[in-house]
């Protein structure tokens, strides 16, 4: 068992506390947005919010979540409106086949949390995902669209 | 623009469902019956239901993996219906209703940049069709000719009296109305959609998690499935201790899938893994166990020299030619596999019972899902039905092949009335890929004294994938494909004229099973080619941009791209200190494609990709944004590969299991790219692929000015550079 705040629900999950925060997500809180990817942290398609720091979930025991706050792509916009993020994503038609995108959301939302304003050099140091799509150009142009938002 | 006739009950194309077993032609389903979607809606025809709500929902078979295909499709229907934009929404057919149908949406098959360049016109057909049944629907109720009658943003209007109506009101009767025998598609002058740079229509639920892609379904009941085949290709189980993981947590089901796999059935995936991982599997690695990169690399290096093998191109006298050369180059390239290594690994969904077999799969092909369903499922057609799911990036991985479909079915078959989600693991993708083929290429030149190209010959040496996947469609056994860019005529036409020429294939197999992997084989023959081509330049010391002109003249589409991004780049003027250029261009999949490339190399070998220009033609640009994201993309593709992309091979697996041994491109290396879309007309060429080929060869020709040294073995990785 283990109890996760999930984007601010408090959730009782029938899991192995070794398990992988990623699979509790998507297997018992039936979350799909976070994806898997490599299982091995190198892609960052599974990146989520753990008291409002981007971590890669598929190598972070669900044991070691449980009393944070987990934010999943699910529950960063605000209600009906998207976060700001969000926003430039389809202001600048980010995705293409679209599967690694939360986690690249998930990962500049938390850049811009710690970096309103980033440069070119701290969006290279900080955003670290792979995309096989090949989005980058227009994940650059959209987190400073977001940046000035 | 002709007018096309429709005979409307049997309008065939002849459309051959490459793979997916099924040749049956095209038909419009034309008639009185009014056919329905599930929500009741009228069907105009195969493309066009209308809804009451005036909902416009475009049905096209081709599949959306983020190249933008359903929306430009979209854009073409459209646009010949007079559609309002802002109702149009879209839909896949399932392959199963296609058969039933006599397949209306003709071809299913997403690859080969095929998507719009082969459906536009089948589609604008059908958008045209349903405007003038509208239309014809409008006139009738009002009592009045047709012809005064016209269509705009999904509103009739007769024009003598000025009467309006919509398409929601009048798709009831419209679609009881027999078909115009002919329609008239518009001059491309007209186009108010086709062009425009219009924002795609799937957009939105990719940014909050709410798209399903395969790998997200859920069906109730469902459990979830992780397998293992044997690494070795062609090896098979020899035994599983099955009892040693049955008790673990969630585990229902260890079974074989065919001959060569174990799968773990269990509630989660996260415990089907678990359980898999610790069952103790023994294998039967089969006579391919001792074959190494090495041995396979051998056998290919003696294709290079070897005396038979099979001519594409032959024109005059290349060995003569070369021997009487004033000088001389040669030059020995080779190509590594590589992985597809789309984001979301390969799955599927299946659920069977005795009279029914139902697939959910993100798929390229859905008519090639659908084969693959009836055969492992042993079911006919009217019992078999594949649902087409989002698809996390395909680039080939998913549409020539379906073993995932014949694994999730065979497993679902083991568990009647349960649907099972297969789910391939990274590590599960890595090593059962179906990989960009081996090659090595000896490219032998000759100039004369005056530094001319007077013969070529380029020896290719390596896999072939249609010996591999679809041997039916060899040629004399020769592989075509095989000489993607350096072809006499056609999609991949060389764009040189050189006065003696030799282009061949001795063609090596190995027992890695070969794939079409976006762009297929114009990636390495741009790179022989085109890299071999500054190697003459170099040789002739002529500047790299007019020894290629001097040979271009009668390939004018060719030369048109290519100094478009010269121009573009200031070639011929002195670049920022310490910036070098490179350039290359092809014609790949009907579309002509050239790139400048602007490189730093640092240290010796920190190599950054500045800026890329790249030009396409491909005769019509129906989305230009979106053209300008595959560009980019596609340079993601290509730069990762060359860079740093291989699978080796050892005791005849494969070794790369998972990113942190086959790495991709981060946003840290992205060049700038700028796109130069420069449609010619009169003829559609891809998107998806072709400007992914132009990357590699503009990079390296750059990088051998910067640093004085030619590489001609890939990826660039194993020679110490680093894209930075």
């Amino acid at each position: 068992m283990a109890r996760l705040t999930i984007n601010g629900k408090s959730l009782e999950l029938k899991v192995d506390p070794s398990t992988p925060l990623l699979w509790a997500i998507r297997e018992q809180a039936g979350l799909t947005g976070t994806k898997y990817g490599c299982g091995v942290a190198m892609c960052g398609a599974c990146t989520v919010h753990m008291d409002g720091k981007a971590v890669r979930s598929c190598v972070l025991p669900v044991a070691s979540a449980e009393g944070k706050q987990i934010t999943t792509i699910e529950g960063l916009a605000t209600g009906a409106t998207l976060h700001k993020v969000q926003r430039a994503w389809v202001d600048y038609e980010v995705p293409q086949c679209g599967y690694c995108q939360a986690g690249m959301i998930m990962a500049v939302a938390a850049l811009l949390k710690d970096k309103p304003k980033p440069t070119d050099a701290d969006i290279d140091a900080g955003i670290t995902n792979i995309c096989r799509c090949g989005t980058f150009q227009q994940v650059r142009e959209a987190i400073h669209a977001a940046a000035k938002a | 623009m002709k007018t096309p006739k429709i005979d409307r009950r049997s309008f065939v194309i002849g459309t051959a469902a490459v793979g997916a077993g099924l040749t049956l032609g095209l038909k419009i389903p034309f008639g009185a019956s009014v056919v329905r979607a599930q929500d009741g809606s009228p069907e105009i025809n195969a493309w066009v239901v209308i809804r009451p709500d005036e909902t416009v929902v475009v049905r096209v078979a081709r599949s959306e993996m983020g190249q933008g295909t359903i929306t430009g499709l979209a854009q073409m229907v459209a646009e010949e219906l007079e559609a309002d934009w802002k109702k149009v929404t879209t839909e896949y057919p399932t392959p199963g209703q296609s058969v039933a149908r006599k397949r209306p949406w003709g071809n299913f098959s997403t690859g080969g940049s095929r998507g719009i360049r082969e459906s536009n016109e089948y589609v604008r057909k059908g958008g045209a069709t349903a405007r003038v049944m509208l239309v014809q629907a409008a006139a009738n109720a009002w009592g009045v000719p047709a012809a005064e009658c016209s269509a705009a943003n999904s509103v009739i209007t007769h024009k003598p009296s000025g009467r309006t109506t919509t398409y929601g009101k009048v798709a009831e009767a419209a679609a009881k109305l027999t078909p115009p025998a002919e329609v008239t598609l518009k001059d491309p002058k007209e186009w108010k959609l086709i062009g425009k740079s219009i924002k795609r229509l799937d957009t939105v639920d990719k940014v909050t998690g709410a798209q399903v892609y395969g790998f997200d379904l859920k069906l109730p009941g469902m459990l979830n499935a992780a397998i293992k085949e044997c690494p070795v290709f062609g090896g098979k189980v020899k035994g599983f201790e099955a009892a040693k993981v049955q008790g673990m947590p969630g585990v229902k089901h260890v079974v074989p899938v065919g001959d060569s796999a174990v799968a773990v059935v269990a509630e989660t995936w996260w415990e089907a893994k678990k359980a898999l991982d610790a069952l103790p599997i023994t294998w039967d690695e089969g006579p391919n166990a001792k074959v190494s990169s090495a041995t396979i690399a051998d056998a290919l290096k003696e294709g290079l020299g070897a005396d038979q093998a099979f001519v594409r191109t032959q024109v005059g006298d290349v060995k003569g030619a070369i021997a009487g050369a004033a000088k001389k180059v040669e030059a020995v390239y080779a190509y590594p596999f590589q992985n597809h290594a789309p984001m979301e690994p390969m799955n599927a969904t299946a659920k069977y019972t005795a009279d029914k077999c139902e697939v959910w799969v993100p798929t390229q092909n859905g008519e090639a899902a659908f084969a693959a369903t009836l055969a492992a499922s042993g079911l006919p057609a009217d019992k078999c039905e594949v649902y087409k799911i989002n698809l996390g990036g395909g680039f080939g991985r998913r549409g020539a092949f379906h073993d995932y479909v014949t694994q999730a079915v065979r497993i679902a078959k083991q568990v009647p009335g349960t649907p099972v989600k297969l789910l391939w693991s990274r590590e599960e993708d890595m090593v059962q890929g179906r990989y960009h083929p081996v090659m090595q290429a000896k490219m032998s030149g000759g100039l004369d004294a005056s530094g001319n190209l007077i013969g070529l010959h380029m020896r290719l040496s390596g896999q072939s994938i249609l010996a591999a996947v679809f041997p039916q469609n060899l040629q004399d056994g020769r592989d075509n494909a095989t000489f993607q860019g350096v072809d006499p005529s056609g999609d991949f036409t060389l764009g040189y004229t050189v006065p003696n020429l030799l282009i061949d294939h001795a063609m090596r197999n190995t027992h890695v099973p070969p794939g079409f992997w976006r762009g297929v084989n114009i990636n390495q023959n741009a790179i022989f080619l085109e890299c071999f081509m500054d190697e003459l330049a170099l040789a002739a010391g002529v500047d790299a941009l007019e020894f290629r002109r001097k040979l271009m003249s009668k390939h004018p589409k060719h030369l048109a791209v290519l100094n478009a991004v010269a121009d573009r780049a200031g070639w011929g003027k002195p670049a920022p200190a310490g910036v070098h250029r490179g350039l290359a261009h092809m014609m790949a999949f009907g579309s002509y494609v050239a790139a400048c490339a602007e490189v730093s190399v640092t240290g010796g070998d920190k190599v950054k990709v500045r800026r890329i220009i790249c030009a396409t033609d491909p005769g019509y640009a129906v989305n230009p944004a979106q053209i300008e994201r595959q560009i980019a993309g596609s340079f993601v593709y290509g730069l990762s590969a060359v860079f740093m992309e291989e699978c080796t091979v050892k005791d005849g697996a494969i070794e790369q299991t998972n990113f942190n041994t086959y790495d991709s491109m981060k946003i840290a290396q992205m060049p700038k790219v700028e796109s130069i879309i420069m449609p010619s007309g009169g003829f559609w060429g891809g998107v998806g692929e072709p400007t992914i080929c132009v990357a590699a060869p503009a990079v390296l020709n750059a990088m051998a000015r910067a640093t004085g040294k030619r590489i001609r073995t890939f990826p660039l990785k194993n020679h110490g550079y680093q894209m930075v």
